[in-house]
Formats: C-alpha cells, structure tokens, sequence
C-alpha cells in the first residue's frame, strides 16, 4: 500500500485566474476535439476510395454549414494545439520557462492560431471555383 | 544482488518496468505532425473545391499515398497517447479505466487501419 498521507499537489479551485491554465486546459479540448475530428478525415478517405457518388455526398455533407462550421473549429483546434504544442516541445528543451517568455509565447499561440484559422478561411473561401 | 530496500520490497511497489517511453512518444509524434498536419491542411485548402478526378488522381501520386499513411499512422498514435493521458487523470475507477484503454486502442487502430487502407485502395487502383 502506497502512503496515505502524502504531500498532495494544490487543487485547482486554490488558484487565482491565470491564463495558463486557460491554455492547458484548452490544450487537451483541442486534442480532444481533433481526435474526434479525424473521424472527419476517415470518413473523407472513405470517400475518396467509394467512388464518385460517395464522394459528392461526403462533399455535399462536409459542406453543408455544420459541415463548415465543425472544418472551421477543427482547423482552430488543429493549429492552437500545433502552436501551443511546439511551445511545450520548448518547455522540454528547458526554454521558455522565464515569466516574461512564457506570457510572450502564450500570447503569440493565440495570435498565430487566431491568424491561420482566418487565413485558412479567406483562402478557402476565395480561392477555387465555387460550387 | 537487488539494490531494492526491504521496506520497498515487501510493499510490493517496484519499477513499473517502463520510464519515459510514452512521454517520449507523444513528444516524437508531434514532431512528426508539425509537417504531416500543415501538408494536409494545405492540400485541403487547395483542394476544397476541386472535383472527384483531381483528388483522385492527386491521392494516385506515391508521395501524396506515403504521405496520407504516415498521417493517418502518426496522427492515431499521437491520439491513442494523448487520450490515454486523459482517461488516466480523470477515470479513477480500475475497471472502467482499464476497459476503457482497451476500447480506445481497439478504436484507434481500426480507425488507422480503415484510413491506410482506403488510401492504398485509391493509390492501388486502377
């Protein structure tokens, strides 16, 4: 039997608002999120392999304004967790650690996310021909 | 000679025979899925619009084919691993936590293995 009476970490109701915490916490959604989101991938890959009608449905669903809507929060989610995820592959490497840094990173990821994700939508929505 | 203490012994509590591995792989994957993910998004993009014949022939290029494979591959590995972590820190119950690891890993290689193999289908055909 392990010890009982350890020295437990704080909860997390003992803490003061940070952003940290906001951005870890939604660095696991965002991997939630997009795990579910791959189901999108496979049906699309499914799709692909069906046929061409199959494949004008997957369109016609992917498309569809949910469809759109859930692209777009998976596109957010994807590129949040991928910057954030290289500002932890940072932390790894023992940088980044300092108050100043970690506020400037932390910030960035939600500029940089924020600014793909629209970038990505101009695109899609003004490049290629419509249907 | 074991280097363990008697104490330590008799609590039965030793190396979990495993150290950094996991946290080594997600680390691994997520590097592989810098590239893997923009690649992907941008062919998305580019191809949102695009009818049935350009992205089949798009998936019948060998690069695009190993590409996708990869992907899907990594992607679920990083997933399994990453949901994996979850379930561990909020599902307290062994039973239920154990059962629930199983039907992740089962869920994720079948998802991975359906993907691969309607990537090699296109890539394959005629």
């Amino acid at each position: 039997m392990a010890s009982d009476n350890r020295p437990l970490s704080p909860h997390l109701g003992i803490y003061r608002w940070q952003i940290s915490m906001t951005m870890s916490i939604l660095h696991r959604l965002t991997g939630i999120w997009l795990s579910l989101g791959s189901l999108a991938l496979i049906y699309w890959l499914i799709a692909v392999a069906a046929g061409p009608d199959i494949y004008a449905m997957a369109q016609t669903l992917l498309g569809s304004w949910i469809g759109q809507v859930l692209m777009w929060t998976w596109a957010f989610s994807l590129f949040y967790h991928l910057c954030n995820g290289i500002r932890h592959l940072f932390w790894d490497a023992g940088r980044g650690f300092e108050i100043r840094a970690f506020y400037i990173t932390g910030y960035s990821v939600w500029i940089i996310s924020g600014a793909l994700t629209v970038v990505a939508i101009l695109f899609a929505y003004t490049h290629g021909s419509h249907p | 000679m074991s280097f363990r203490t008697p104490l330590g012994r008799a609590r039965g509590l030793g190396s979990a025979k495993r150290g950094t591995g996991h946290w080594l792989a997600q680390r691994v994957t997520a590097v592989a899925l810098i590239p893997l993910t923009l690649w992907f998004v941008a062919s998305v993009l580019i191809h949102m619009h695009a009818d049935y014949v350009t992205v089949l022939n798009w998936m019948h290029s060998p690069v695009v084919a190993v590409l996708l494979v990869l992907l899907v591959a990594i992607l679920y590995y990083h997933a399994y691993l990453g949901l994996q972590t979850v379930i561990e820190d909020y599902v307290h119950d062994e039973w239920l936590k154990v059962s629930t690891l199983v039907l992740l890993k089962f869920i994720c290689i079948l998802l991975a293995v359906i993907g691969i193999f309607a990537v090699l289908r296109v890539a394959f055909g005629g």
